[in-house]
């Protein structure tokens, strides 16, 4: 149903043409795993997909982007002022390529695309959807609000839709899994920035676990383990022998236990790994707005009480200290 | 226009601040929201309201900076986009310290991020601003759009998502918290800049202060004052709670927790 009304607008319309265009995040060089679900939410409107590439490392990238399955064509804008994804640089170029000829244009729900869409919607008079969690049909999308307290259901009546999407709704699309895609230059940029803005330095955070957004097992430690020491002490071995990332609450990030980039919830980062293990995490709202659509939940708490019971799927009531070295050796 | 701006930079920092403060009233972060019988938004009636807790950040933000650079801040004037009730969190952000306030009044109706973006470019404009400072997103729609919007409107460069803002000479250097850690930018003034919860600890409004600002400036407008006609982009169709997750288990022993996990095929 939804091909066939797409199918009736593209002969009924001639512009803007109906292809998606897909902004693709990488970091040394590789695609991020956030790029690859925008990829698969953009493939449920069913039509062709354009991954752009922006940066120095462009062309590397576009030979990976340009295997994804679902990819009809790459565009490069290989140029040094595109790297660190300065919005100021990226939002003028992308109106120039949306302006080129594209009915969508959707980015991962991260901190490079929530910093970018809006700028690009300024630009082209555009209200965005953001952090969609699901595709209904090329115009209407599901999303939470209120911490996802609530899920609204919005219909973007702009002729250009603009959207960013939660990763961790969507499957990743596959590298490597379609014969290679053209790969163009895109030349078209005639949009002046005038950017007065300047990348300085970069501190990021460096771990051998799996990335916090796209692991499919997360252990996070909360106020309950009490400081840094413990925190690390119970949950890197935990982590470890599950190969799962490490994340927290908010109270455990407040309270120096770990990075701010490892806090989970609704101003953090959202997950929805296979197994989620809280770990002294009382459960406040913000919390579970983080990581309530994760498939199997354990809460590991001494506090009976604790909210964060009414979304586990296993609870286990206990001291800490002796659990996580428990199961961690049971494991 | 790109030109003028940048031909006017070292003027402007030459001169003071004039900080713009936009500042959202939202039902309470404590709240569990309820949806309403019509599916159509969340119910309001009886709800405890209260200042977006990142703009109550912004605002602390730019009272520091009056506070820790003498002489550099000319004034801090705080915006709020909303209903009439809106004045309140406005009384709050005056109890604070801000010099003076505007409130747009847009009636009940939910106003979306790109028309907050051009009231406040009508605002920035008439207050002259050079910087913006405002919460990286309000709790309630989550878009986390406004500041980066508004930047584009103004094509000024933007700081989002910033746990630390600092002034050297000409510069305004910000660190951001990013996905993998954190970042720096150095940008001209004039800019926009989001707030992370790291940034600040607000500080409460003392009652002497709470009195005091009955006689501050309150300003109050409606778009068409400015010259802003709102109009909806994004149709809401339906608002519903979200899936209920199935009731837990609740085991005694570790030995049991991890039988119950492989029963769930979870490891």
């Amino acid at each position: 149903m939804l091909r066939s009304s797409v199918v009736k607008r593209f002969f009924s319309r001639s512009a803007p043409r109906l292809d998606t265009l897909i902004l693709i995040e990488a970091a040394g060089g590789k695609i991020s795993p956030a790029s690859l679900s925008t990829i698969s939410a953009a493939s449920k409107i069913g039509q062709p997909i354009t991954a752009l590439v922006a940066g120095t490392q462009g062309a590397q990238v576009a030979e990976d982007a340009a295997g994804i399955g679902g990819v009809s064509k790459v565009l490069v804008a290989k140029d040094s002022k595109y790297d660190h994804y300065l919005a100021e640089e990226l939002a003028p170029l992308i109106k120039d390529v949306v302006g080129s000829g594209y009915s969508h244009l959707f980015v991962a729900a991260s901190a490079v695309g929530k910093s970018l869409l809006p700028r690009v919607g300024a630009l082209l008079d555009v209200q965005p959807v953001s952090d969609v969690i699901s595709v209904e049909s090329e115009n209407t999308f599901k999303r939470p609000i209120y911490a996802g307290n609530a899920i609204a259901t919005v219909k973007a009546l702009d002729s250009t839709i603009l959207a960013s999407i939660r990763a961790s709704a969507f499957t990743p699309a596959v590298m490597g899994s379609s014969t290679a895609a053209p790969v163009e230059e895109f030349t078209g940029a005639t949009t002046e920035s005038g950017n007065r803005t300047q990348f300085v330095s970069e501190e990021l955070v460096t771990s051998e676990r799996p990335e916090l957004a796209a692991a499919t097992r997360v252990i996070a430690g909360g106020r309950g383990l009490k400081d840094k020491e413990t925190f690390n002490k119970l949950l890197e071995p935990l982590a470890s022998k599950l190969n799962a990332a490490v994340g927290a609450s908010r109270a455990a990030v407040d309270a120096g236990f770990c990075d701010n980039s490892l806090q989970v919830g609704q101003t953090g980062k959202i997950v929805a790994p296979e197994l989620y293990i809280a770990v002294g995490i009382s459960g406040a709202i913000q919390h579970l707005a983080g990581m309530k659509d994760s498939k199997t939940i354990v809460a590991i708490n001494k506090d009976p009480d604790a909210a964060i019971f009414n979304v586990a799927d296993i609870g286990l009531v206990g001291d800490l200290n002796e659990v996580i070295p428990e199961l961690t050796s049971k494991l | 226009m790109t030109k003028s701006l940048t031909a006017a930079t070292p003027e402007i920092m030459s001169s003071k601040l004039k900080i713009l403060v936009p500042v959202k009233r939202v039902i309470d972060f404590a709240i569990k929201p309820r949806i309403n019988k019509a599916q159509t938004g969340v119910e309001t009636k009886g709800v405890k309201f209260s200042m977006n807790p990142f703009c109550d950040i912004a605002l602390e933000e730019s009272l520091r900076i009056k506070e820790a650079n003498k002489g550099l801040v000319e004034k801090i004037h705080a915006v709020s986009i909303g209903p009439t009730k809106a004045q309140d969190i406005l009384r709050t952000a005056l109890a604070k310290g801000v010099d003076t306030t505007t409130l747009v009044d847009v009636g009940e109706e939910e106003v979306e991020p790109l028309q907050v973006a051009k009231i406040l470019k009508k605002v920035v404009e008439k207050e002259d601003s050079n910087i913006v400072i405002l919460g990286k997103q309000a709790i309630d729609d989550d878009a986390n759009q406004t500041g980066q919007m508004l930047a584009g409107l103004l094509n000024w460069p933007q700081a989002t998502n910033a746990s630390k803002v600092e002034f050297s000479g000409d510069d305004v250097i910000i660190t951001r918290e990013v996905d993998g850690g954190a970042d720096t930018l150095k940008a001209k003034l004039p800019v926009v800049i989001t707030t992370d919860l790291r940034l600040n600890e607000p500080r409460y409004a003392s009652l002497p202060n709470i009195m005091k600002a009955k006689k501050k400036p309150l300003e109050k407008l409606k778009p068409a004052d400015l010259g802003i006609e709102l109009a909806k982009k994004l149709e809401t169709l339906k608002v519903e709670e979200p899936p209920v997750r199935e009731p837990g288990v609740v085991v005694a022993s570790v030995d049991e927790l991890v039988s119950k996990l492989k029963e769930f095929k979870a490891i």
